[in-house]
């Protein structure tokens, strides 16, 4: 494999882990409000929160990594993407800014109760900020950043007439309530909560019907905005209908009520199918036709020296990230409420 | 505001971003080592007020360490959206430690979360201590690697220049340019000093409000005597850095200086004012100082602004920011000796008020030190932004929607500063120390012991 196809794997990698993790984070931020709003927020409220408090702070270096990442191994990707996108970016920074610090004060400030301005701005945000990142795999097929003498720029008509623009957005939304809900089911029901279960379970069954509708959508949308790449999607078709067959048994399983945590597994294998599947009939462009993988990869010295501290940082991170998940999402105790709280 | 230039915009909303996250980041790295301090001499010397000092301080960190979160994904996320051109042509040697310090900060983030919650989950209570390891080394990695980049705009190396693209790339070479040992040893030291002196200014606070406790005494004794302890250590290696520049780059040293004409037994200026011929007016000028300060001896040569070009001088400006910022490290290593020897102070009370008032001063005066330091080393690099290679008005973004942008993250930070502000001064007043001291019931416990 050339350094360029291990580099973009890396980092295609690291995108999906926050796909997971951000999704169970948006998702549950935008459940909370909701139940806080219709009065069920007994029901599940507690749940989110024990859940949500260690693991939040790690989610957005998923995203910091991603974008570091792909400046390093392709620095071309910092002209052109940087230079189109300073509005959206901008406004998708603030968006995640609002997030992480109310999230944070509505968590270890002292505020007593639920700030409904908080839990608000909270729940909002977990939808627009996928909506807003949503929007660079759409522009990412082409057509949409242009070269104009010799100065970088983004053709906001088509971005905002383009159909396939919504129908990424649309799957993005309904995507991170579904993998939300799926999770929360799971997490739910290993925590003995049977009130919480009957809530999550039934927003995991609803969101599933429109995100099986939502990809189908993309999908052939694909075709009208890049037909190479839809072609080439067509050849490793056998991927999408592999993921078709994880989600029809993470469903099944759900609605049957049993086995929740290969439930969870299969909505991973879902969207690992779907989203490596997407990757691979993508290439060689990170941007269709101005970045190509093999043209923009950086020099040798730097690819080797940043797959290196990839690979050290990995064996750092994995162990952490098990000792973490080990002490918050796969203890009993933690999760029933019984240990010790923060501070 | 989109007639407005987009190089000086982006500069001022660059400049914006990190003026806020600065604050963050230097209470990010400096304060697990305070947190390491008091938990430890708790579990040592089995004295409980420590083990509530860590505690307290960790509630309130963690309230940082979030809006940090913040504004470091901000400036990571700027560094391409406004300086496109910056970070595909440098991004090719210097991209190794961007990406290293995510991996650190990634480590500190999920050892924080984990100590955080686990304070009574364990039963032997090192294992809890022991969590802030990697917490501090994930914060000072964070700051080494960050700053390693920064060394490489001022020494860029590593790399030839063949037709406007970097090749032969050695990124550790790179990585570990001549300005990196320096920069990075004055940048962490500072970081403790500031750590110290706000957690000092706390303690300040609470006993100049009329507090008598022995808990607050406690607090003020291990936050000033550390305040000290970094805070000479700072000034140190401020003189090394004093040293590599004369060697390294002498045209910031000059400017910081207002050093014209290249000589040997060169005087120090400090303060005056520069009339329209460049003459200076009303400095004090200790003679010989500039060329001790550059090399250990009066006989040192120091190379003055006339040998650069015009166009390649960095403003003139700078020197009050240096003078500024050694004034207020002076007074933050006086401030503390004047507390260690308190008792030989004329008065009677052990804790006069104008000391405690000196000691509350102490946190905004380092943070204020670190700012002066951070604009004379940023805007003492000017024109360039890669010294020798790449000027800042060609590395920025072309877009013209820059001016927009800088308003609205005007806002934004207002708005985070503010309500930052509110909750962390909310918690510091919810719960006082006495009130917990008594719900835990730590008077009993021999928490008293002098």
């Amino acid at each position: 494999m050339s350094y360029a196809m291990v580099a973009i794997t890396v980092l295609w990698t690291f995108l999906f882990g926050y796909l997971l993790v951000a999704s169970i984070d948006f998702g549950a931020g935008f459940f909370s409000f909701y139940s806080v709003l219709t009065g069920h927020e007994n029901k599940i409220h507690n749940i989110i929160q024990r859940y949500l408090s260690p693991v939040w702070e790690v989610t957005n270096v998923f995203l910091i990594f991603f974008v570091v990442g792909l400046v390093g191994f392709f620095p071309d990707a910092a002209y052109y993407y940087g230079t189109a996108l300073l509005v959206p970016g901008s406004l998708a920074l603030v968006l995640l800014a609002i997030r992480g610090a109310y999230y944070a004060y509505h968590t270890y400030g002292t505020q007593i109760g639920n700030n409904i301005v908080h839990m608000g701005l909270y729940g909002a945000t977990g939808l627009l900020i996928p909506a807003a990142l949503s929007t660079i795999l759409a522009i990412s097929e082409g057509g949409i950043i242009y070269v104009d003498n010799g100065k970088v720029e983004l053709h906001w008509y088509a971005f905002f007439t383009n159909p396939y623009t919504w129908s990424v957005i649309l799957l993005a939304l309904v995507s991170v309530l579904y993998i939300s809900a799926m999770f929360l089911s799971y997490y739910a029901q290993r925590a003995g909560d049977e009130v919480a279960f009957g809530v999550v379970r039934g927003y995991a069954l609803g969101w599933s019907g429109p995100t099986i509708l939502a990809s189908v959508f993309a999908f052939f949308q694909i075709n009208h905005q890049n037909p190479v790449h839809f072609q080439n999607m067509l050849d490793i078709a056998w991927m999408f209908i592999a993921s078709f067959i994880c989600f029809v048994i993470a469903v099944y399983l759900v609605w049957k009520r049993t086995r929740l945590g290969i439930a969870f597994i299969m909505v991973m294998f879902q969207f690992a199918f779907a989203w490596y599947g997407y990757g691979r009939s993508h290439l060689p462009y990170i941007l269709y036709d101005y970045i190509h993988i093999h043209e923009s990869i950086t020099n040798d010295a730097m690819a080797i020296a940043l797959i290196t501290a990839f690979i050290l940082g990995f064996c750092v991170l994995v162990p952490s990230l098990i000792l973490l998940m080990r002490l918050f999402l796969f203890d009993a105790n933690y999760i029933r409420g019984k240990s010790a709280k923060k501070g | 505001m989109s007639s407005l230039d987009p190089v000086l915009m982006s500069r001022i909303l660059t400049g914006l971003t990190l003026f806020v996250h600065i604050v963050l980041a230097t209470i990010g790295v400096g304060i697990p080592i305070m947190l390491a301090l008091a938990e430890w001499r708790g579990i040592r010397t089995g004295d409980n007020y420590y083990t509530l000092l860590a505690r307290r301080w960790a509630r309130g960190y963690v309230i940082t360490v979030a809006v940090g979160v913040v504004t470091g994904t901000a400036i990571g996320l700027q560094l391409s959206l406004l300086w496109p051109t910056f970070m595909r042509v440098a991004g090719k040697a210097i991209a190794l430690p961007l990406f290293l310090e995510t991996f650190a900060f990634f480590v500190e983030a999920i050892f924080l979360g984990i100590y955080l919650y686990t304070w009574d989950r364990f039963k032997n209570k090192w294992t809890h201590l022991m969590l802030l390891i990697p917490v501090a080394i994930g914060a000072s990695g964070s700051a080494f690697f960050i700053t390693s980049m920064n060394a490489f705009m001022n020494q860029p190396q590593g790399f030839e220049l063949v037709d406007g693209v970097f090749t032969n790339v050695n990124p550790f070479v790179a990585m570990f340019n001549p300005a990196t040992p320096t920069k990075v040893s004055h940048v962490l030291a500072s970081a403790y000093t500031t750590s110290a002196a706000a957690l000092a200014s706390i303690a300040a606070f609470s006993l100049l409000r009329g507090s008598k406790h022995i808990y607050f005494k406690k607090a003020l004794k291990l936050t000033v005597v550390s305040t000290f302890v970094f805070a000479v250590a700072t000034v140190m290696i401020g003189d090394f850095s004093g040293k590599f520049l004369a060697k390294y780059q002498p045209e910031k040293l000059a400017a910081a200086e207002w050093h014209f004409e290249t000589m040997t037994e060169a005087p120090l200026i400090y303060g005056g004012f520069l009339d329209e011929n460049n003459e200076i007016k009303y400095a004090l000028e200790i003679p010989y100082a500039l060329s001790i300060l550059a090399g250990n001896s009066p006989s040192t040569e120091v190379i003055g602004l006339n040998e650069f070009p015009e166009n390649e001088r960095p403003p003139l400006s700078v020197h009050y920011f240096f003078d500024l910022k050694v004034t207020s490290g002076a007074v933050i290593v006086l401030i503390p000796l004047l507390y260690m020897f308190r008792k030989k102070l004329p008065g009677k009370k052990p804790y006069p008020k104008w000391l405690l008032l000196s000691i509350l001063a102490l946190g905004p005066l380092s943070m204020t030190a670190i700012w002066l330091g951070w604009f004379l080393a940023e805007i003492g690099r000017q024109p360039w932004i890669l010294r020798g290679y790449m000027k800042v008005s060609d590395a920025a973004t072309t877009s013209s929607s820059v001016g927009w942008m800088l308003l609205l993250f005007i806002v934004l930070y207002l708005v985070l500063s503010i309500s930052a502000i509110r909750v962390l001064s909310q918690l510091f007043r919810n719960k006082s120390a006495e009130e917990e001291i008594r719900q835990l019931g730590l008077e009993l416990e021999g928490g008293d012991r002098k």
